[in-house]
């Protein structure tokens, strides 16, 4: 923690960051738009991975329910969007705060239980969510609600601009690592940490457990909304199937990839996820036969996920 | 006479058809060491564990400081002065010697939903929690992350934790267990110091330790409580001796 020296994981985590800044600068000069578009989702989809992380990764709470945030902040901005409030003013807050309710609730009732069962429970409450948009045939039901218009910041950023949204999402990112990193190193977060480790002792020295553990799920709700209200902007389209269960499994995945409990991880599991599922994607359709054996061997021969393991070559 | 700190009446638990606390009452005075010896499964475990609200027990009550606090939950218990330590060495085992001891300060220092600030730059937690530290001579062994201490620091670093909390009442379950003879020895030196400040529940196999350290002993056979008396008297008892002494006559003889 107080090492001065460069490790790899850190030279790793800056280099990523800087690429990640320089990336519009990229596509500008080489014209190639695909990129910026394929990276924008990826900040996104890191956020909301990095998100899990504080609670997977710092707090022991594998939460099987994540991508249901991603819909809910979507479906805020969509459905207020349908509803002719197209201020991002009104749209985020209420994605942020809906978010929060919905994760509240969930926690509040499946942080009674532990392991299998919690696991259990948050699934069911995200299929849950899953099939309530199904229903609202108002709002497109199963096909899914376009959005017709982004999230309008009266003319202090233009969503519409390719370049201008990017940095959003990257700020978003950004910033959202930074909320963690400040959440994980302070006195909540050691508590959140400790409970993780040993909730019998950190009972017993006096903290109550289960109150912190549902704040930090609460939290973690409200960046995954804010990831929401991004993801719904980015493609101008939200469906059900952003609540699909498979997709909070890739959200987990993203984090494993990376290293549960590293701060940058998330963000590294969710462009290689993504990447390679790009890559492998132009070759085979088959492609997650190629990634399911892949995440099998991170699971078993690099348990800290890719920044463990550059933690690891770093130490040598 | 004083008021008992702590005062356990017709407490009962049962496990399916075992018995293991039957209708037990016992006291502990301000500013005692009261031991509680029996042989295994004897239900002193149990018995810690009811007093520290990790186990409820089917009935009776549990007095603290003359508070009913037989149906709080331990963290609460904690928050009133109630430490204890395990037995099975209980630790934060990812974090720091000074992290463990930290957070136990932390405990009883307001709450915690503070989101901000690097609690590790706290000064007066670090502080609190380096003291702790220096009492049980870990001083030096502070940042070391807790799975790489040895059986004997984990013991004293159980110890720390558990002052920390400034606790009235520390309860000790078998703080002694899988120590050396010069850690045994480290320890008991270090309990006399710290039954000057602090009343101490101590659960305990090694017989020696307890028979120099006790005020008063407690024993239990069967979740019962046999005798309760001053270390001489229960030499003698001659229930205490066919209960559960007998095979130990070797130690106990030794002083």
């Amino acid at each position: 923690m107080k090492m001065p020296k460069l490790s790899a994981s850190t030279a790793v985590a800056a280099a990523v960051c800087a690429a990640l800044v320089l990336l519009p600068v990229y596509s500008a000069v080489t014209g190639n738009i695909f990129i910026l578009t394929m990276f924008t989702r990826i900040v996104i989809l890191a956020l909301a991975a990095a998100s899990l992380n504080l609670i997977m990764g710092y707090g022991g709470m594998m939460s099987f329910g994540h991508a249901a945030y991603l819909g809910i902040g979507g479906y805020a901005v969509g459905i207020l969007a349908a509803e002719g409030f197209g201020s991002g003013f009104i749209q985020w807050p209420v994605a942020l705060v809906v978010s929060a309710l919905f994760a509240l609730v969930v926690g509040a009732l499946s942080l009674r239980t532990r392991g299998v069962y919690f696991i259990m429970i948050t699934l069911a409450f995200a299929q849950m969510a899953y099939y309530i948009a199904s229903a609202l045939s108002r709002y497109g039901g199963d096909d899914g609600l376009t959005v017709y218009k982004r999230s309008d910041f009266a003319g202090l950023i233009n969503l519409s601009n390719r370049t201008q949204f990017y940095y959003l999402c990257l700020a978003c990112l950004f910033g959202g690592l930074y909320l963690i990193w400040r959440i994980v190193n302070s006195r909540f977060g050691l508590v959140v940490q400790g409970v993780r480790s040993n909730e019998q002792r950190m009972q017993a020295i006096g903290f109550h457990a289960n109150r912190y553990r549902l704040v930090c799920f609460v939290i973690a709700g409200t960046i995954c909304g804010l990831a929401g209200a991004l993801l719904a902007n980015n493609t101008d389209f939200v469906s059900p199937a952003v609540m699909y269960w498979t997709r909070s499994g890739d959200l987990m995945v993203m984090v494993i990839l990376g290293g549960m409990g590293s701060l940058f991880g998330p963000v590294i599991g969710a462009i290689v996820f993504l990447v390679l599922e790009e890559l492998l994607s132009q070759f085979t359709e088959y492609w997650a036969l190629i990634m399911g054996p892949l995440l099998l061997l991170i699971v078993l021969f690099a348990r800290g996920g890719i920044m463990g393991l550059l933690g690891r070559m770093s130490r040598g | 006479m004083a008021d008992p700190l702590l005062r356990v009446d017709k407490l009962v638990r049962r496990f399916g058809g075992i018995t293991a606390t039957d209708n037990l009452s016992m006291d502990v005075m301000p500013g005692e060491l009261h031991a509680i010896i029996g042989p295994n499964g004897a239900g002193k475990t149990t018995l810690i564990s009811q007093l520290t609200g990790q186990l409820m027990p089917n009935s009776g009550s549990i007095h603290f400081g003359g508070r009913d606090v037989t149906g709080l939950p331990s963290y609460k218990r904690s928050r009133l002065g109630l430490a204890r330590s395990f037995q099975i060495t209980s630790l934060l085992k990812d974090f720091s010697a000074i992290d463990n001891v930290a957070l136990a300060a932390q405990a009883h220092d307001g709450h915690s939903f503070r989101f901000w600030g690097n609690a590790r730059k706290e000064r007066h937690l670090r502080d609190a929690a380096r003291a702790a530290l220096e009492r049980v001579g870990l001083g030096k062994r502070a940042d070391i992350v807790v799975s790489q201490l040895s059986h004997g620091e984990q013991r004293e670093l159980e110890l720390a934790v558990a002052l920390a909390t400034r606790p009235q009442l520390l309860l000790l379950d078998e703080p002694m267990a899988g120590l050396g003879v010069t850690e045994s020895a480290r320890m008991v030196a270090l309990l006399k110091e710290l039954r000057k400040e602090v009343t101490i529940v101590l659960v305990e196999h090694d017989m020696e330790a307890v028979f120099a350290l006790a005020d008063r002993i407690t024993v239990l056979v069967y979740g019962r409580v046999i005798a309760c008396d001053v270390p001489d008297a229960i030499r003698k008892h001659e229930e205490v001796k066919r209960a559960y002494l007998g095979d130990q006559h070797a130690v106990t003889r030794h002083d």
